[in-house]
């Protein structure tokens, strides 16, 4: 069986919508997190496919969506330290990490 | 002076003087009372003076309403047999009321008010009677039952002479109405307000041929609204017998010989269109000859001296307007102007006996005053035979004559309610005579009453001779008013002199019969005179009927303030409103999972809207 474009953006859009699932369901803001990091995974996923499968007319692969891939990941990182940052200023204040406690936000 | 501005001095002599009282000596009574009885006197001469100008005499006019396309309504003036010989009974009575008033409103505080009002009312009666249009007419219409207004209302202390005012006023808004929309229906279908270019239109031109006699009708009889409201014909007659309110004067001056008589006077006028009109003729008579009869039988069971006379003008009317319906309308303006005399005669008689009595109007409280008051007995007798008609001697037998006359040639059924009535007449003008003047005095008032003063029987004296020559031929033609004025002397044939002679015969005993030396209503007990004495019950019917509407309407008004204001205004957008934000309010958890549900609920619709789509 070959693979195509459509199987990798298959994958794509399946592990978009577990990480999606798992930031509207969980309660724990650390696995909502993790599912956060789950959904740029599907996004960087898709464009790598992308760049794979979008070759130029010399031969070689679409490179340009790989370098804005790199630019998601460094992104994602440093989101990941301030997330992960708030994430234990809030239990700090709280003493909790389960977002139906955390619900400043109403009135 | 140019004896073309004779009538404007007479229209405009009582305005200026009512103007004056109420600007310069409001404060003083008796200079008040003195400067309104001089203009009425140079009133009365000038009305005299009048009868000396010729007929269709041209009188500058004053366009006063100016809307273009050739209609102007003027302040105009018509002068001819008819308004003549109105002016002079309009001025005449005037004058014997004012000279009368003099006396009778002596020690009134209201005094100034009371002669401003009167000359008011002169000015108004003055220009309905020479108006030449329907506008013109209909103003003075208004300005006449305001002043009518303002004199029944006299003695506004009193909560039932406000009442009565007021009551007054409303009945004849109801009756003017009508006369509104029939003045536009004349207008619309003749093109004309003018009365001579009406009459040239309708009778030589024959504009009216090709319109339908529903319209005619119509026409005929919303004009005909004005006088049922105005000369009180059923069955807006309710607002006459309480106008008795006011002061006795007034009631002559405007409740028994002008203003009431104005319907007439004004159906006279148009006379020539009620014959257009199949029918309408028919209704008017009818509208008039039963209304003679009830208010005749009405009369009988009163007990109040002026309330009786009030019937009996009501009766009276009832006789002029069934003549105008059978196309008699001279008879009716003959009648008219006899009744206007004796009837005032008569309650100015019955104002010196109130007087006498100190304010006392029950005829049960007085008895026995023939004595005492000698001349005001004798003005009485005499105004009470004109009334009844009694044959050649007196005016009102030859007036009355001729409209029997007239009934008799056209209608048979009309003559015979006619007939009875000159046995009603009889026998409740007996009734109220031998009740007031003979017999024993029943009450101290009675005891102490003694004869009036020369102010007030003067007039009575001076009103007596009309009453009993104004029937014959060379009265008239010593006012300048013959040929075309309307009387007749002779009456229709000896057969109706029969006739009525034998009913006033009847009439008078039977009243001498169940009266003489009684001391209270003999008929007190019976049903039927009780349904007389309560006058058909018709006020109650009114009040009955009114509160009936009035409920209704208020129910309705309920239902929709109720439901469609209060629910439907108020209450439902309140509620959507509140439900909304209710609504709104819960979207707004400040849970950070129903937010994201919702964006990302948000974001699959615009997908599919951009991929979809």
């Amino acid at each position: 069986m070959e693979v195509t474009l459509n199987h990798f953006l298959f994958v794509s859009g399946l592990l978009f919508a577990i990480g999606l699932a798992g930031v509207l369901v969980r309660r724990n803001v650390i696995v909502i997190f993790m599912c956060l990091e789950l959904m740029l995974s599907a996004a960087n996923l898709s464009l790598v496919a992308f760049s794979r499968y979008n070759v130029t007319p010399g031969g070689d692969a679409d490179y340009n969506a790989q370098v804005f891939l790199f630019f998601i990941i460094t992104v994602a990182a440093a989101e990941v330290a301030v997330g992960l940052a708030i994430i234990v200023a809030l239990y700090r204040a709280k003493q909790t990490t389960d977002i139906t406690q955390i619900n400043s936000m109403k009135n | 002076m140019e004896s073309q501005n004779l009538p404007w001095i007479i229209l405009l002599l009582p305005l200026f003087c009512a103007a004056s009282i109420l600007l310069f000596t409001r404060r003083s009574g008796n200079i008040s009372a003195l400067i309104a009885t001089g203009c009425s006197l140079i009133s009365l001469l000038l009305g005299v003076a009048l009868l000396r100008l010729p007929d269709g005499v041209h009188v500058a006019a004053f366009p006063w309403l100016n809307m273009g396309s050739n209609v102007v309504v003027e302040i105009g003036f018509q002068i001819d047999q008819l308004s003549r010989g109105m002016m002079l009974v309009v001025t005449a009575i005037g004058a014997a009321v004012h000279v009368f008033s003099l006396a009778y409103m002596k020690d009134d505080d209201g005094k100034a008010r009371y002669f401003a009002g009167l000359s008011f009312f002169m000015f108004s009666m003055t220009g309905i009677v020479f108006a030449n249009n329907f506008v013109m007419m209909f103003v003075f219409w208004e300005l006449v039952g305001f002043s009518s207004y303002v004199l029944i209302g006299h003695w506004f202390e009193k909560d039932s002479a406000a009442d009565a005012a007021k009551k007054a006023f409303l009945t004849n808004r109801i009756g003017d109405f009508g006369f509104m929309i029939g003045i536009l229906l004349v207008w619309g279908l003749t093109k004309s307000i003018y009365f001579t270019a009406i009459a040239t239109a309708v009778v030589d031109e024959q504009i009216l041929n090709g319109v339908s006699n529903g319209l005619l009708m119509a026409m005929v009889l919303c004009v005909f609204c004005g006088a049922i409201g105005k000369s009180a014909q059923l069955p807006l007659h309710v607002w006459l017998p309480d106008a008795m309110e006011g002061p006795t004067p007034v009631s002559a001056l405007i409740h028994a010989a002008t203003m009431v008589a104005a319907g007439v006077y004004m159906l006279a006028r148009i006379a020539f269109l009620i014959p257009m009109s199949a029918g309408a003729g028919e209704v008017i008579a009818w509208i008039g000859a039963i209304t003679a009869l009830m208010a005749a039988l009405m009369a009988l069971q009163q007990n109040d001296i002026k309330r009786i006379l009030a019937y009996s003008t009501l009766s009276q009317l009832g006789y002029m307007v069934m003549a105008v319906g059978i196309n008699a309308a001279d008879a009716a303006m003959f009648h008219l102007f006899t009744h206007a005399f004796f009837k005032a005669l008569l309650f100015l008689g019955s104002g010196a006996v109130i007087y006498a009595c100190h304010h006392e109007q029950d005829i049960w409280k007085m008895g026995g005053l023939a004595k005492k008051m000698p001349i005001t007995f004798v003005t009485f007798v005499i105004g009470t035979a004109a009334l009844m008609g009694l044959p050649f001697v007196t005016s009102g037998f030859f007036s009355k004559e001729a409209i029997l006359g007239a009934a008799l040639h056209g209608h048979k059924a009309l003559f015979v309610v006619a007939a009875f009535i000159v046995l009603l007449t009889a026998f409740y003008m007996t009734r109220l005579i031998v009740v007031v003047f003979l017999g024993e005095d029943r009450s101290e008032k009675a005891k102490k009453a003694k004869e009036v003063p020369v102010l007030m029987w003067v007039p009575l004296v001076l009103l007596a001779v009309p009453s009993v020559i104004a029937g014959y031929e060379f009265f008239y033609k010593g006012m300048a008013l013959s040929p075309a004025f309307p009387h007749h002397e002779g009456p229709a044939s000896i057969g109706l002199i029969v006739i009525s002679a034998v009913l006033l015969i009847f009439g008078i005993g039977m009243a001498f019969w169940g009266y003489k030396g009684e001391t209270s209503e003999p008929m007190a007990g019976n049903r039927l005179a009780r349904v007389f004495g309560n006058k058909f019950y018709v006020d109650e019917a009114y009040t009955w009927l009114i509160k009936i509407f009035q409920d209704g309407l208020a129910g309705v008004a309920n239902f929709v303030d109720k439901v469609v204001v209060d629910g439907l205004v108020a209450r439902l957008p309140a509620a959507g409103a509140l439900r909304l934000g209710d609504a709104m309010r819960r979207l707004q958890s400040g849970n950070l999972q129903s937010y994201g549900f919702l964006f990302a609920l948000g974001a699959v619709l615009v997908i599919y809207l951009v991929v979809f789509k």
